[in-house]
């Protein structure tokens, strides 16, 4: 089976989410088909939700072992980082 | 027996049965994807036949609930139509099957949200978008296994022809229907075979299907209660519980 259908990476989101997150993978054969599937693994039919199927294989991630290279930097500067604003209580969601 | 509950009913037995014979196909399905599918659909039909049997039992007064309905009626007293009771067969007989009816299905429910009973009108509405989204898979997978490989169009022409014979059921309208007309409950036949004509010739165009000629000899008798052999297995298994143990709360 997994040799005739591709893997689909597939990101909801749902009716008062911001942002499209990953919810998991399926096989499918083609796009239609990884998005009738998608509704009927991940989410149930609640009303209002978004959904996105993208070929895993279209997917560059990065690689473990670029870590240092890629997070080390920010992670070694305290002044990159935001956190020295107090910011007033008024502001939400931040 | 009252002609609208009569009608309930056979609202009600076509959900159920069909519900149940897509149940049986739970871990079954030709891949983890399908299975889903296949079960969602059989829980959204499981839901309709409560509405419709819940409505049929409040209406006849003589305390039957949609449980007592379900499971402590026998084969003669069941209304739905024969096309449901068949066997799952292949996975194209079991789409087949499940696109013949929903076909029906959509136009029918598409028409009872406009019916006069407000109840009904309601039930019509819920199940609307569960029926659309069926009606929209299963005419999409009869286009992928009809133009598919070679062999997959063989098996999908193969259910057709089988199960056209038990299409026309649902368009021979008998007093019940006819008084369902009348009193501006249901559509008229005519309008909704042309309608499930249309349809299933557009997906049968596209699916590189022969469609049997649609003036072919129909079976008939689900609605009055005669059935074909299928059926009482199908109800000796759903309600052997219900049987064994009459009246357990569960």
């Amino acid at each position: 089976m997994s040799k005739e259908w591709p893997l689909w990476e597939v990101f909801i989101r749902s009716q008062h989410g911001l942002a499209h997150k990953h919810v998991g993978s399926l096989h499918a054969p083609d796009a239609e088909m990884a998005i009738n599937n998608a509704r009927d693994v991940y989410t149930r039919r609640n009303e209002g939700v978004s959904i996105w199927v993208v070929r895993a294989a279209d997917i560059v991630a990065s690689s473990p072992a670029d870590k240092g290279a890629l997070f080390e930097p920010s992670n070694s500067k305290v002044y990159r980082h935001p956190t020295f604003f107090p910011m007033p209580e008024e502001v939400k969601n931040l | 027996m009252d002609h609208k509950v009569n009608y309930l009913l056979r609202l009600g037995d076509n959900a159920l049965v069909l519900s149940q014979r897509l149940s049986e196909l739970c871990g079954k399905g030709p891949a983890l994807e399908e299975d889903m599918a296949l079960t969602n659909v059989a829980l959204d039909l499981l839901g309709q036949a409560r509405m419709w049997l819940g409505y049929a039992g409040e209406l006849e007064g003589q305390g039957r609930d949609e449980d007592r309905l379900a499971y402590l009626r026998d084969a003669h007293d069941f209304r739905n139509v024969l096309l449901v009771e068949q066997p799952n067969g292949n996975y194209a007989h079991t789409l087949m099957r499940q696109f013949f009816f929903d076909t029906w299905h959509y136009f029918l429910i598409g028409a009872l949200t406009k019916s006069s009973d407000t109840r009904i009108a309601e039930i019509a509405e819920k199940s609307l978008k569960e029926v659309t989204y069926h009606l929209r898979r299963s005419g999409d997978l009869i286009v992928r296994l009809g133009d598919g490989t070679e062999t997959s169009h063989r098996y999908t022409q193969t259910a057709a022809d089988e199960l056209w014979m038990y299409t026309g059921e649902v368009f021979n309208y008998d007093d019940t229907d006819q008084a369902m007309v009348a009193a501006g409950i249901a559509q008229d036949a005519a309008m909704l075979r042309q309608q499930w004509l249309d349809h299933v010739s557009d997906i049968f165009g596209e699916a590189t299907l022969a469609m049997p000629p649609a003036d072919a000899w129909m079976q008939k008798g689900g609605k009055q209660g005669r059935h074909t052999e299928h059926l009482g297995y199908l109800l000796a298994e759903m309600q052997f519980l219900q049987r064994a143990y009459p009246g357990a709360e569960w």
